[in-house]
This record gives structure tokens, sequence and C-alpha cells, in this order.
């Protein structure tokens, strides 16, 4: 079930495997996502997509297997490294930065450690200004991109639901990043603000990104996806494009909850 | 009576000094410091044996921000693998050490003797009538400068980093942002700031004791930072007068109220200070001010002031 257009892989898991006491959230879950994909996971509750989220994400690390992104074993590197080599996540529940404006947001994941630190910032006025100037000009085009720069002042906390997504999707896209990992993104979002973060996706692969998205929306799976993982009990139960997937009776059992 | 406004005008700026330390910790940073205290004295008593040992005041207050930026550091890095509330009781605890180690460890601090002599800052070029004057403005002047230095820092992309490691440790990873190494350098920053007031306090009784440095003075600055508003140096400034002035205030009570004797009089007064800050709590619990945000203007207003300026 090689998706015989696959180019490169960008992100590589071998055979992850993480308990939690006694339970096996992961065990043994390859998958890879392709350069200039949108890849899809999927699985019924329980499954284990959060879970891998966060070992791909650098939040614990697992208890065996493998994690290779960009050609570099990442497996045991700190989830701040990972971002910073090109591999952004969001989260399922809104993650915002609730006392910083949106914008702030924008320029905090824009913004270099370099410029962040004490001294500098103290010290290099005219350095720090520079770069500020730069990064701001990159959040306003992003945020008037997906519509959220009349909010740009107003704290983030304040933000509907949908609102929210898009702005963890465009913070993301600040660290001008490789691939962008999307926690189900859909999740509590109005329909047409669902339609309108399709279409950012869809543009934004266009331009060459590459996409993990654990979802429920089928809909958004089906639009989006051009590979699809299905996850049940912490392990891989098939992968292949979209049509595929749904027609393969061990996912509706799956679904169902009637898995062997 | 002028005397006495200018020394309690000296405790206030010592004070305040205390409570921006606070604030970057624990206002910006979310880094709960119940144990600054220590660092007050850690700093003071550093001040005091290098002033003592014949440094001059400059040099001795600096090793005292060394000193105490370090140890700060350290802390700071103790409790990484501890969750945030953890820090809370390493800091009590860091608090305690210091407190226990200069009323037992005689042959350094003096013990509860304390250490006596402390040479005062221009002294000797200053007429002892005015010194209390020139002594008030150069904690002034100190107060001065820690403002203008935490106030451009919290308004620099060091401070919204700060502030995005208190809001959520985990985003900010997500980020690209060492957390660690933000809440280490927050806290040293804190804790050498702290040394300055420990310094000051130092100079101005000339004498230090153990006694100076219970934990009310980390609830002083705990109050300050509430009143003065979580994140807003120039809010923390009027808290720090505030919990001053409650605290100081009352004393006068006994001119006024004749049928009570001193000893219920030292009572009331605690229950009128806690009265206060509750009613303050519930009717401004925001505090005075608000966290400094950079409005999208500020910085993109610079960016077409910048357009101009190359293509002229």
């Amino acid at each position: 079930m090689q998706n015989p257009h696959e180019e490169r892989a960008l992100l590589e898991v071998r055979g992850l495997s993480k308990r939690f006491g006694g339970v096996a959230a992961l065990s043994d879950c390859s998958l890879s996502i392709a350069a200039g994909s949108v890849t899809a996971i999927i699985g019924p509750n329980g499954a284990g997509k959060s879970t891998l989220m966060n070992l791909i994400g650098g939040l614990f690390p697992p208890d065996s297997g493998s994690i290779v992104f960009d050609g570099r074993d990442i497996t045991h590197e700190a989830a701040h490294r990972r971002a910073r080599g090109g591999m952004v996540r969001t989260f399922q529940i809104s993650r915002e930065l609730g006392q910083l404006t949106v914008f702030e947001n924008l320029m905090l994941a824009g913004q270099d450690a370099r410029v962040e630190n004490a001294l500098v910032s103290t010290f290099l006025r005219g350095r720090v200004a520079r770069s500020e100037r730069r990064v701001a000009e990159r959040a306003r085009r992003l945020l008037e991109r997906v519509g959220l720069f009349r909010l740009a002042d107003e704290p983030a906390s304040a933000l509907s639901g949908g609102q929210k997504k898009l702005l963890e999707l465009t913070r993301a896209l600040m660290l001008k990043p490789k691939l962008v990992l999307l926690d189900e993104p859909a999740a509590g979002v109005s329909p047409p603000m669902v339609r309108e973060l399709c279409d950012t996706i869809a543009a934004l692969r266009a331009e060459g990104l590459s996409f993990g998205i654990v979802e429920h929306d089928m809909d958004l799976v089906a639009e989006l996806a051009d590979r699809v993982y299905v996850l049940a009990e912490g392990t891989r139960l098939t992968a292949g494009s979209y049509a595929e997937v749904t027609r393969d009776r061990r996912v509706v059992e799956a679904y169902l909850g009637g898995v062997a | 009576m002028i005397a006495y406004l200018v020394t309690i005008l000296t405790l206030v700026s010592i004070a305040a000094i205390v409570a921006l330390a606070l604030n970057l910790q624990w206002g910006l940073c979310g880094m709960v410091n119940f144990g600054i205290v220590g660092f007050v004295a850690l700093g003071a008593y550093t001040t005091a044996l290098l002033a003592l040992a014949g440094t001059g005041p400059i040099l001795a207050l600096a090793g005292a921000v060394a000193v105490c930026a370090l140890a700060g550091g350290l802390v700071a890095l103790l409790s990484v693998r501890l969750s945030e509330e953890y820090l809370a009781i390493v800091t009590l605890g860091f608090g305690e050490i210091v407190r226990v180690v200069s009323l037992n460890e005689a042959w350094l601090t003096g013990g509860a003797l304390g250490l006596p002599g402390i040479p005062r800052p221009l002294i000797e070029s200053v007429p002892s009538e005015s010194y209390d004057w020139v002594f008030l403005g150069l904690c002034l002047l100190a107060l001065a400068a820690v403002f203008l230095l935490l106030e451009s820092l919290t308004r620099s992309p060091f401070g919204r980093l700060v502030r995005a490691v208190r809001d959520d440790d985990v985003v900010a990873a997500t980020l690209g942002k060492n957390v660690l190494r933000t809440r280490v350098v927050a806290f040293a920053v804190g804790s050498g700031v702290t040394a300055v007031a420990g310094g000051l306090q130092a100079f101005h009784f000339s004498y230090i004791d153990p006694s100076q440095f219970t934990p009310i003075v980390s609830a002083y600055a705990f109050m300050a930072v509430i009143a003065g508003g979580r994140g807003s140096n120039r809010g923390i400034l009027l808290g720090a007068c505030t919990v001053m002035v409650l605290l100081e205030g009352s004393r006068f009570l006994k001119d006024f109220v004749e049928v009570l004797d001193a000893e219920q009089l030292a009572s009331i007064r605690l229950i009128l200070i806690g009265l206060g800050l509750i009613l303050f709590l519930i009717y401004r619990p925001q505090g005075f001010g608000r966290e400094p945000r950079r409005s999208a203007g500020s910085l993109l207003g610079e960016a077409a002031a910048d357009g101009r300026e190359r293509t002229s």
C-alpha cells in the first residue's frame, strides 16, 4: 500500500512504543511523512494519536523506537531543539499564550534566541529593534493572510475557539518550519472556520510545506490527506489513501469498537 | 518628623527594589520565590563583609550582585526537575539556610551579634547632619536604575519570552524556546537585583544581624507585587509605597486612640494591615497596574519609519 508518488520521507517514525504505568498507549508504531504532503493520522479515541504527537513533539521520551526528522535522529532531542530544527506542533486543546497579545504570540515564535538573550535585549537596542521590525513585518503579513490582523492587539485569551486554532497555525508558521503537526485542528471550530483552515492548509502545501494532521473530521481528512494512517489500540492498523483505508473493514470495526 | 520621613523613604526604596526583583521572578516569569529574604540577607552580608574588608562600596555591591545572581541561578537550576510548586519549597528552604548559617557561623557573620561598623558610602565627604538625605538620594538613584533596567527588560524580546514561559512552558518549548535557560536567567537577574537592596540595607543601618531578615520581608515583597499588579513595574512602585504606608502609617494610631495600651494597639495594627490587604484584593484584585504589552502598531510604525529612512 505504498503511495507510488511518495517522495523523500521528511519524518520517519520507527517502532515507537510508550507505556504509562500498565497501559500501553503506543506499541511498535511506525509511519512516515513525505516531504510536501499532508499525512493524516486517524483512529478512535484512545488509539494513541495524542501520545504519538507528544512523542514526536518531544514532550516525553519513548520507551523504545526512533524518530528521524530531515535525516537527523531526534529521538532524544529536547522539544525546543526540534522546533528550531523545523518541526512545529499545535495542540488538541488550543494553548495560546493568553496574557500575550495575538501579535506578541507571533513575535515570540518568530524571534531568534540570540535576540531574546537578556544581555542583548538590554544593551544592543539597535540590533534588537531592527530584528523586531523584520519579525513584525512577517507577523503582519501572516495575520493579514488568515484575517486576524484586526485582532492583533487583543490578548490571545480573548479569541474564539476557531480563531485560536488559526492563531496556533500562524504562530507555527512564524518559525519557518518544514513540517507542521496539527493536533485536531478542526475540533470545536465552526464550519466556516474549518473551510478557511482547509484552504489555508491546502495553499501552504502548494507552497511546499508538509503537514501531519491528527483529525476526527473525516471531510477535512478526505479533502486534504495524501496519505492516511489508521491507529487503533496503540498500534498501526493500516495505511493508504483515504479511499483505501475507508474501504478497509478493519477500520470500520475499529471505529465501531469491534477490533479483534 | 522629617528625619523619620527620610528614613521611611529610604526603607521604601529598598523594599521597592526587592518587590521589583520579585516581579521579574514571580510576576513575569511565574517563579514563586518565598525565600527572597534569603537573597536580601546574602546580598547584605556579602556587601558588609566586602566593605569591612576594605573594598569600596561600589565594588562591594557589585560583588554582592554577582554572588546573589550565581546563587539564584543555582537555586533555579536545582528546581528544574521539580514541578513549579516545588520551587516555592526550595526557595523557602534557601531562605532558612541563609538565616541559620548567618546565625551560627559566627566566625564569618558574627552570629546573633551581627556585623557592626559597616562603612557607609560617602560618609567622609558629606557633613553628618545632611548624610541621611544624601543616602536617601543614593537609594532613590539605585531604585531608578533598577526600575529602568527592569522596565526595559520587560518590554524587550526577553520580557516577552519570560511572560510566554510563565503562561505555558510547554508551548514556549514547542516554539523553540529554551525554557530552562530562560527561567535560570530570569531568576538570576532577579536575585542580583535583590542583592542591591540587601547591600543598601547593610549600608543604611551600618549594622546587620539575622533578626533583620525574617520571612516578613518576603511577605512585604509579595504584598507589594500583588497590590502593584503582577507584571507591572510602575504599579509595583506604587504597591511598595502603599504597603509601607499601611505598615508605618498605622504606627501613628497611638496618637489618636488613647483608650488602648501599646500592646493592644500593636495587635490592632496587624489586624488593620490584614484587613486593608483583603479589602484591596476584593476591590482591586488586578492591582494598580497591568503588565506592558507591545502593540502591533508600535512595532510596525517603527517599520514604516525605518523604510522611509532607507529610501531617503
